[in-house]
C-alpha cells in the first residue's frame, strides 16, 4: 500500500501530472535555455560574471522603486514598479560597465567588481532607509532578491517563455555579429558593426533574463545558469553555434533533472539541485570533453610521447619540447603524425 | 556637519576603527587581486563559504566561531584553488571558472543546510554576516580600555597582511606582472599565489563575520583600482590604496549618519555607505585624477590643440609674407584658411601678440622678427618632411602635404638637420617652394 502510494507519487512527478511541478519544470527549463544561449556569448566575451554584477546592481533600483512607488500612488510592493526599478538600475549598471571599460584603464574583472560592490552597497544603504518607512520592512524585498523556485506562478512561466523566445530570436538574428564581437572586436569595428550597440544588446538580454529569472529562481541560480552550462559546452566543441545549442541543452537538462529530483525528494531546494546537476555535467565535461578535457589531454600526451607503432624513436630536443606542451588539443594529433613523414601506417 | 550629539566617540569611534581596519586589510591584498585579474574573488568567496560553515557546524554541533572560521577559510582557499585549476584547462577564463566554482559551492552549502535544518537551527545570514553597527557591543578588556573584539581581530589581520606585503613585496611584484619570468628564473610563483589566496580567504572570512560581506567585497577591488588609475608604481599603488580605503571608511560612516537626514530619514547602513564612498573616490579619480582623469586629459588635449593652432597661424603668416601679399591677412581671412572657431583664434592671436611673435598692422596681422624665426623653422620642417616623404618614403606628391602638416609640429632642430642630410640638402620642396634655411644656428629653437 505504502509502496504503491510512493510509486504513484513518483509517476505523478515524472509525468508532470501535478500542475505546480509542471509549471516549475517548464519555467526553469525555458529559463535554462535562454540563459544557456546568452551565457555562451557572455562567456566568449569574457564577461561570464556580468550576470553576477548586473543582478547585484539591480538592488538600488528595487529599493528606490520601493521608496518612490507611494509617491506616485502605487502600492510599494507592486511587481511592475519593482521590476521597472530593477531594470532601470540594471541599465545604469550596464552603462557604468561600458563607460569604465571604454574610457578608463581598468580590466574587465575590476570593472565588474566595482559595479557589483558599489551598486550593491548603495542598495543596502537604500534598504536601510526602506526599513524606516511606514510600510515598514523589507521582508518582501528579501524574497524578491533570493527567489522562491517552488512558488513560480503561471504568469511567471509565461514571462519566462516569452524571454526565451526573445533571446533565441535575438541571437538568431545577430549570430554572425555576436560571434565576431566575441572573437575579434577590432575586426568587428573595422567591418563597421557597432560594437557598442552589440554590447548593449548582449547586456540588455542579460538584464531581461536576470530580471525575469531573479524573482523566480533567485540570484545564485541565475548566475549559475548563465555561467555553468556555457562553460561545460566549451569543452565539447570549437564551433560557436554548436556551443550555444549545447549550452542550452545542458542548461535545459539540468533544470529538468534538478527540478524533478527536488519535486520527488523532500527537503531538497530546487534551485540548489539545478545548480548541482549542472555542476555534475560540468565535471563530466571538463574530464571527458574532447576540447582540453582532462582525460583527453592525458591520453593525448601519452600518444605524443610514444612513437607511432613500428617506428624506433630517437627524438630530437625540439620534438621533446613540442611533445611536452600540455595545452595542445586532440584536434592537432595530425600534426604529430606529420612529424614522421613516410612512416605513418 | 556632525552635531556632537550624533557622534559618540565610544560608539562611532569604534565603528570607524573596525571599518578602517577591514578596509586597509582588504585593500592591501586586493591590489594583487586586481593586478592578477581576479578582482571578483572576494565576491566568490563570500558566497562559496557556505558549505564550510555547514560542515563545520555538522561536525562540531555548535555555533562557536572558531570551527566555523576554520571551515570557511578552508572552503575559501578551495574556491581559489578550484578556480585556478579550471582556468588552467585553457578553455574558460578566470571569471567563468570562478562563477562555476562559487555557485556550485553555494548550492552545495544550501542543500547541506536545508537537509540538516530539521535537526538544527542554522541561518547562514545570522551566523556568518555580522553588522558593523554592532561592533561596540562585544568588547574585551585590554589594559584599562574596553576594546571591541572585532577591532582586535581585524587589527591582527591587517598586521599580517601588511607584513606579508612588505616581506614579499619583490616576489609579489614579479609574480603579478610576469609569472612566466618568475617561473623561468626558478621562482615558485605557485607557492606565493596560494599564500596570497590564503590571506585573501582569511581576510574575507574575518571581515564577513565581523562587519558584513559587502564591505570586504568592495574594499578588495575599488581602492586598488582607484590607486591603479593614479599611479604606475606598485609601491605607491599599495600605499595609496590603503589610504583611499581608510578614507572611504571614514567618509562612509559619516555619510551614513548625515546623508539620510537630508531626506528626512535617520541613519542608514554603514557598510553600504562605505562601499558607496569608495565608489565616490573612484569617480573623483576618474574625473580629476592627474594622469588618467577625464578633465586633465581634456585640458591636455585642448592645450595641444592650442599649440598646433598657434604653429599653424605663424606658418600661415609666413607663407603669406613669402608670397609678398599686399595686405597683412585679417582675422576673417585666417579663419577661412584654418578650421577653427572665432574664440579659439582670438585666444591664439592674443597669445602670440603677447609673446611678441605677431603684431597688428591696420586690421591685419604680421610676423615680428621673433615670430619670423619660429615660423621659418616650422615651414622648414614642413617642407623638409615633404621632400623626405617623396625621396625616401615614396609617397606621391599629392598626398604629402597632410602628413607633413602633422609632423611639422614635432620636428626639433636635430630632426630638421637629420632630415636635411637624408634628403641631401635640397633647396626647394617637391611643390617647388623654397626651403628656408636655419636662421639662427647658435640658438636652436625647440620644435
Amino acid at each position: 500500500m505504502n509502496r504503491y502510494l510512493l510509486a504513484e507519487a513518483w509517476t505523478r512527478t515524472l509525468l508532470l501530472q501535478d500542475h505546480n511541478t509542471r509549471v516549475v519544470v517548464i519555467a526553469t527549463t525555458a529559463l535554462g535555455i535562454a540563459a544557456g544561449v546568452i551565457g555562451s556569448f557572455t562567456l566568449l566575451r569574457r564577461r561570464a560574471l556580468m550576470g553576477d554584477a548586473l543582478s547585484h546592481a539591480m538592488l538600488p533600483g528595487i529599493g528606490l522603486a520601493f521608496l518612490a512607488a507611494p509617491l506616485i500612488g502605487w502600492s510599494e510592493k507592486s511587481l511592475p514598479v519593482l521590476l521597472a526599478g530593477a531594470c532601470a538600475s540594471g541599465i545604469v549598471g550596464t552603462g557604468t560597465i561600458l563607460f569604465l571599460r571604454r574610457y578608463v584603464r581598468l580590466n574587465e574583472d575590476a570593472v565588474l567588481g566595482i559595479v557589483l560592490s558599489v551598486f550593491f552597497g548603495a542598495g543596502l544603504a537604500i534598504l536601510g532607509l526602506v526599513q524606516q518607512t511606514s510600510g515598514g520592512h523589507a521582508a518582501g524585498l528579501e524574497s524578491f532578491i533570493y527567489g522562491k523556485t517552488a512558488s513560480i506562478t503561471t504568469t511567471d512561466a509565461i514571462g519566462i517563455g516569452v524571454t526565451a523566445v526573445l533571446t533565441i530570436t535575438f541571437v538568431g538574428c545577430l549570430f554572425k555579429e555576436l560571434t565576431l564581437l566575441c572573437f575579434d572586436e577590432g575586426f568587428a569595428a573595422a567591418k563597421r558593426f557597432s560594437t557598442l550597440g552589440l554590447d548593449i544588446g548582449l547586456m540588455g538580454m542579460v538584464i531581461v533574463i536576470t530580471v525575469v529569472g531573479l524573482q523566480a529562481v533567485g540570484l545564485i541560480l541565475m548566475i549559475a545558469l548563465l555561467v555553468i552550462p556555457a562553460s561545460a559546452a566549451r569543452f565539447w566543441t570549437t564551433h560557436v553555434a554548436t556551443m550555444a545549442w549545447l549550452s542550452a541543452a545542458i542548461a535545459a537538462v539540468s533544470c529538468l533533472v534538478g527540478a524533478l529530483i527536488s519535486a520527488s525528494v523532500p527537503d531538497l531546494p530546487s534551485g540548489a539541485m539545478i545548480v548541482l546537476v549542472a555542476a555534475a555535467m560540468f565535471v563530466v565535461s571538463i574530464s571527458l570533453g574532447p576540447q582540453s578535457g582532462i582525460f583527453t589531454r592525458l591520453a593525448d600526451r601519452r600518444a605524443r610521447l610514444l612513437p607511432p607503432p613500428g617506428v624506433r624513436r630517437n627524438p630530437s630536443a625540439e620534438d621533446r619540447v613540442a611533445g611536452d606542451r600540455p595545452e595542445v588539443g586532440v584536434g592537432q594529433t595530425k600534426d604529430a603524425d606529420r612529424r614522421y613523414p613516410g612512416t605513418a601506417p | 556637519m556632525i552635531a556632537t550629539s550624533d557622534w559618540l566617540w565610544e560608539l562611532d569611534g569604534w565603528i570607524v576603527a573596525a571599518g578602517v581596519l577591514c578596509a586597509v586589510a582588504s585593500s592591501l591584498v586586493g591590489n594583487f587581486l586586481v593586478l592578477r585579474r581576479s578582482s571578483l574573488l572576494g565576491d566568490a568567496i563570500s558566497h562559496a563559504v557556505l558549505p564550510g560553515l555547514a560542515v563545520a557546524f555538522l561536525i562540531t554541533g555548535s555555533r562557536q566561531s572558531l570551527p566555523m572560521f576554520i571551515g570557511a577559510v578552508i572552503v575559501g582557499i578551495l574556491t581559489a584553488a578550484l578556480t585556478q585549476g579550471i582556468r588552467d584547462s585553457g578553455k574558460i577564463d578566470e571569471g567563468a571558472s570562478m562563477g562555476v566554482v562559487f555557485t556550485t559551492l553555494f548550492a552545495l552549502g544550501l542543500v547541506l543546510i536545508v537537509r540538516a535544518a530539521d535537526r538544527v537551527d542554522l541561518d547562514p545570514g545570522c551566523v556568518l554576516y555580522g553588522a558593523i553597527e554592532l561592533t561596540p557591543l562585544d568588547t574585551v578588556p585590554v589594559g584599562s580600555l574596553e576594546v571591541p573584539r572585532v577591532v582586535i581581530t581585524l587589527g591582527v589581520v591587517s598586521i599580517i597582511n601588511l607584513a606579508f606585503v612588505v616581506v614579499f613585496f619583490k616576489e609579489l611584484r614579479l609574480t603579478s606582472f610576469d609569472p612566466a619570468l618568475a617561473d623561468a628564473i626558478g621562482f615558485r610563483s605557485q607557492r606565493l599565489h596560494y599564500l596570497l589566496m590564503t590571506l585573501v580567504a582569511v581576510t574575507a572570512v574575518a571581515s564577513f563575520e565581523s562587519v558584513g560581506n559587502i564591505l570586504v567585497v568592495a574594499m578588495f577591488v575599488v581602492p586598488a583600482a582607484t590607486a591603479r588609475l593614479l599611479t604606475d608604481r606598485l609601491g605607491v599603488m599599495v600605499g595609496l590604496s590603503a589610504v583611499l580605503a581608510a578614507a572611504a571608511a571614514v567618509i562612509g560612516h559619516w555619510s551614513a549618519i548625515t546623508v539620510p537626514r537630508w531626506f528626512g530619514y535617520t541613519s542608514t547602513t554603514t557598510a553600504g555607505m562605505m562601499a558607496v564612498a569608495s565608489g565616490g573616490l573612484l569617480v573623483l579619480a576618474i574625473v580629476i585624477g592627474p594622469r588618467q582623469g577625464v578633465l586633465p586629459r581634456l585640458y591636455r588635449r585642448w592645450r595641444l590643440a592650442g599649440m598646433i593652432l598657434r604653429d599653424d597661424l605663424l606658418a600661415l603668416l609666413f607663407r603669406s609674407q613669402e608670397r609678398r601679399s599686399e595686405s597683412a591677412p585679417t582675422a576673417g581671412l585666417i579663419r577661412q584658411a584654418l578650421p577653427v572657431n572665432r574664440w579659439r583664434l582670438r585666444l591664439a592671436l592674443w597669445n602670440e601678440s603677447r609673446a611678441g611673435r605677431i603684431e597688428s598692422v591696420d586690421g591685419g596681422y604680421r610676423l615680428t622678427p621673433v615670430g619670423r624665426l619660429r615660423a621659418s623653422s616650422l615651414v622648414r620642417a614642413h617642407r623638409l618632411w615633404e621632400q623626405y616623404l617623396v625621396d625616401r618614403a615614396g609617397v606621391t606628391v599629392d598626398r604629402i602635404h597632410q602628413h607633413a602638416e602633422r609632423f611639422e609640429h614635432f620636428a626639433d632642430r636635430d630632426l630638421r638637420d637629420q632630415l636635411e642630410r637624408e634628403t641631401e640638402f635640397p633647396s626647394s620642396d617637391p611643390h617647388g617652394s623654397p626651403i628656408p634655411s636655419e636662421e639662427n644656428r647658435d640658438n636652436p629653437s625647440s620644435g
